[in-house]
């Protein structure tokens, strides 16, 4: 019997299936094709063909972060693997797992400036955990699954895999094998902790009189929310989230005292600067997070769990460091906990919860709406209590993306869905798409405003054409709100470029789009039209949010200060 | 301060631009930089001299460990270590003391001349940096350098301590 034999277009879509890919995002080009027949000749997954590829890139993100599946995007060579550009940097600031598969020009003819060719392996290689150049038709099912592999074990990131055109097309083929057991002798991520410093650290956290337990997003990569909660309630210990953390333990867990950082509660800055132990899980000490780190907390003892150890003492020195993924971790932890008996002494915590209780108090996430213009953060709320806080939020970046983060108390992990590192403006359309594929029954809302939504707002036709209704809830300000609030407090109010003189009449653009545009400009409607745009389940709803173009996101750091030096309101200090 | 690492890592293409680019992304420093397959022909072991305080490089040690073709680095002044690097000069020797002066320092400094021209002599020398910063300065005060080319430093730990798979 002779064996049967392949294209490297066919092994791509097998190797493919072979992952169990259900979607993968693209645009088809010249040396793609091959791949785009193949694709067209399979039932196995579905493509879904975007308006510009840097949109693929984020509603594969969108995908995998709510997933926790690898998300996969397909371009062609020169400006289609350069549109990804962008994305793959956005997944690799948040540590997403994404598989970028790029076309490039024939073999024979790289180096040559051939049409449509680029380096792509070279141009993303700062953005990338791993990049692979395909050089034989043989190796690409191989190459495909180390790369999902890679992307999704240890700390999760992009990766590209470059295919050029003449180990694609129909004259070449070969046989087909694909080992989805990978195995690289260069690269073993570690997953538990090491015991000692386990014992150590669970000695110094119950020794701890002033404890904060410091979580951020390797709690949601690594589906670790549950035991978080057990953890933090076993201390009973104050636990605060990064921007990146949201939904690892629930908003409004007792526990919970907001999101840290430079819009962070003032009960969780105040909190980290006056503890004597920080335990620091699956977070990375970003600067958006300490302010200046030469003031940083100076009295406290930092635990550092992580799994990639650059981020430990990278930014912030970690007394004791713990290399490993966060859900074993803590699971390693508990079990300490439990081999020492150990309960909380309410005594002992008292004068710290006590002491959290009035920092809390002083309500510093708050606003006044008053009778006139709709506050922005009103929107969040209103949004929050129509869909009763079990909606995907995809944001944008911007005043609107603290409003939400800080409005929007997220119950569970992968609920809250924003370009926290890398801080895309146009992440939040692709990103909620990426989002509705993966739960159709669910509410998914794109939160964004009039400067990022025109960003990418040409994937309004990709959503007609997959009837994917998000809503889109635009917190129009007329200007790019979060530039401006910067010129407001740091430039003398001189607003250079952040005012948009010239914005389309959005409710006309989403019907001219197919969809279903509502304006919302008076306070007194706000609630009645949201509730009609979350009651319309097949369309997609443009809601355009005229919002007081005033509004500063409070609280903010002071910045060079300490991490809990920060304005109240306009002109206020803590 | 001055430090040696040894990286071993998977001889694949751009498996040194990584390394390569890593240093200047993240803004380290390349003293020098020397690589070669090892007679595994999978394996390259590439050397590289930096500079920087503990902090700066335990970073960049941790960095590159993080590259995923990387399968082992090791610092290799943590410790007892021996390392070479080679240079070769091309000196102006024009006439008989010149010629003298040339040969009498290479000899002290156990190089060897491995090409004579009419006007000039091409000179090998292999020794740690130290070795190669005094005998540069030393032939300067002679005659004059015409070009030279140094290998960059390549390093090995003393004893039983190996770098391998």
């Amino acid at each position: 019997m002779t064996k049967q034999l392949f294209t490297g277009a066919e092994m791509v879509v097998k190797a493919l299936s072979a992952l169990e890919v259900k979607y993968i995002f693209g645009y088809p080009g010249g040396t793609v094709l091959d791949i785009y027949d193949a694709i067209f000749q399979q039932d196995q997954f579905e493509h879904i063909l975007v308006r510009h590829e840097q949109a693929a890139t984020h509603m594969a993100d969108g995908y995998a972060r709510a997933t926790g599946d690898v998300g996969v995007v397909l371009a062609t060579s020169g400006p289609g693997a350069t549109n990804c550009i962008t994305g793959i940097a956005t997944a690799y600031m948040d540590s997403i797992p994404m598989v970028v598969l790029s076309g490039q020009v024939p073999t024979n003819l790289i180096g040559d400036d051939a049409f449509q060719e680029t380096d792509i392996v070279g141009c993303s290689r700062p953005i990338v955990k791993h990049s692979f150049n395909c050089r034989s038709l043989e190796d690409i099912p191989n190459i495909i699954a180390k790369a999902f592999y890679i992307a999704k074990s240890g700390r999760p990131g992009p990766v590209v895999v470059e295919l050029p055109k003449d180990i694609l097309i129909p004259d070449n083929k070969g046989e087909f094998h694909i080992e989805t057991d990978v195995q690289l002798r260069s690269y073993n991520p570690t997953k538990k902790g090491h015991p000692k410093q386990i014992k150590k650290a669970v000695k110094t956290i119950t020794e701890a009189k002033q404890l904060v337990v410091y979580s951020g997003g390797g709690i949601v990569l690594s589906d670790a929310s549950e035991l978080l909660t057990e953890l933090v309630e076993k201390l009973n210990a104050p636990c605060t989230n990064t921007l990146m953390g949201l939904g690892g333990i629930s908003g409004t867990h007792e526990n919970f005292i907001g999101m840290l950082g430079m819009h962070g509660s003032l009960e969780a800055n105040k909190a980290m600067a006056n503890a004597d132990v920080i335990l620091a899980l699956g977070a990375r000490f970003d600067d958006r997070v300490t302010n200046n780190v030469k003031k940083f907390c100076p009295n406290a003892t930092i635990v550092h769990v992580d799994i990639d150890p650059t981020s430990i003492s990278k930014t912030i020195n970690a007394h004791i460091p713990i290399v490993g993924l966060v859900d074993r971790v803590i699971k390693q932890l508990l079990a300490e906990l439990e081999h020492i008996n150990y309960a909380p002494e309410p005594d002992k915590q008292d004068a710290w919860w006590q002491q959290i209780n009035q920092w809390r108090a002083q309500k510093s996430v708050s606003y006044q709406q008053g009778e006139g213009k709709i506050k922005p953060q009103r929107v969040v709320e209103a949004m929050y209590d129509i869909t009763q806080g079990e909606a995907y939020v995809c944001s944008d970046v911007g005043q609107h993306q603290m409003f939400a983060a800080q409005y929007y108390p997220f119950a569970k992990p992968r609920q809250w869905i924003n370009s926290g590192g890398l801080g895309t403006m146009g992440f939040g359309l692709p990103a909620a798409m990426g989002v509705k594929l993966a739960f159709p029954e669910s509410h998914v809302i794109c939160i964004t405003g009039d400067g990022s939504i025109q960003m990418n707002i040409q994937e309004l036709s990709t959503c007609l054409q997959y009837k994917l209704p998000v809503v889109i809830i635009s917190l129009n300000n007329r200007s790019l709100g979060m530039v401006r609030q910067w010129q407001d407090m740091i430039y003398g109010g001189r607003h250079a470029s952040s005012y948009m003189e010239s914005l389309p009449d959005f409710v006309k653009l989403a019907e001219s789009y197919g969809h279903v545009g509502i304006q919302i400009n008076h306070l007194e409607e706000l609630d009645e039209k949201l509730t009609q745009a979350f009651a319309i389940k097949n369309r997609l709803v443009f809601v355009d949010v005229l919002v007081d173009e005033l509004e500063h996101v409070y609280p903010m750091q002071i910045r060079h200060g300490k991490i809990d030096d920060m304005w109240i309101k306009k002109g206020v200090k803590a | 301060m001055r430090r040696i690492l040894a990286i071993l890592l998977e001889n694949e293409p751009g498996s040194l631009s990584r390394i390569v680019g890593l240093f200047s992304q993240r803004a380290f420093n390349i003293e020098s930089l020397t690589v070669a397959p090892t007679e595994d022909a999978s394996l390259s072991r590439i050397t590289i001299t930096t500079i920087g305080d503990d902090r700066v490089l335990e970073q960049i040690v941790k960095q590159v460990n993080k590259l995923i073709d990387v399968i082992k680095i090791t610092d290799l002044t943590e410790r007892s270590h021996v390392e070479r690097e080679i240079i070769l000069l091309k000196v102006l020797a024009m006439n008989d003391k010149s010629r003298t002066e040339v040969k009498r320092i290479t000899d002290i400094f156990r190089g060897s001349i491995v090409d004579i021209g009419k006007q000039i002599y091409t000179v090998e020398l292999t020794g740690d940096a130290d070795k190669i910063n005094a005998f540069i300065t030393t032939l300067s005060h002679e005659t004059e350098i015409i070009e030279s080319v140094r290998s960059g430093t390549v390093g090995i730990a003393r004893g039983e301590k190996a770098l391998r798979i």
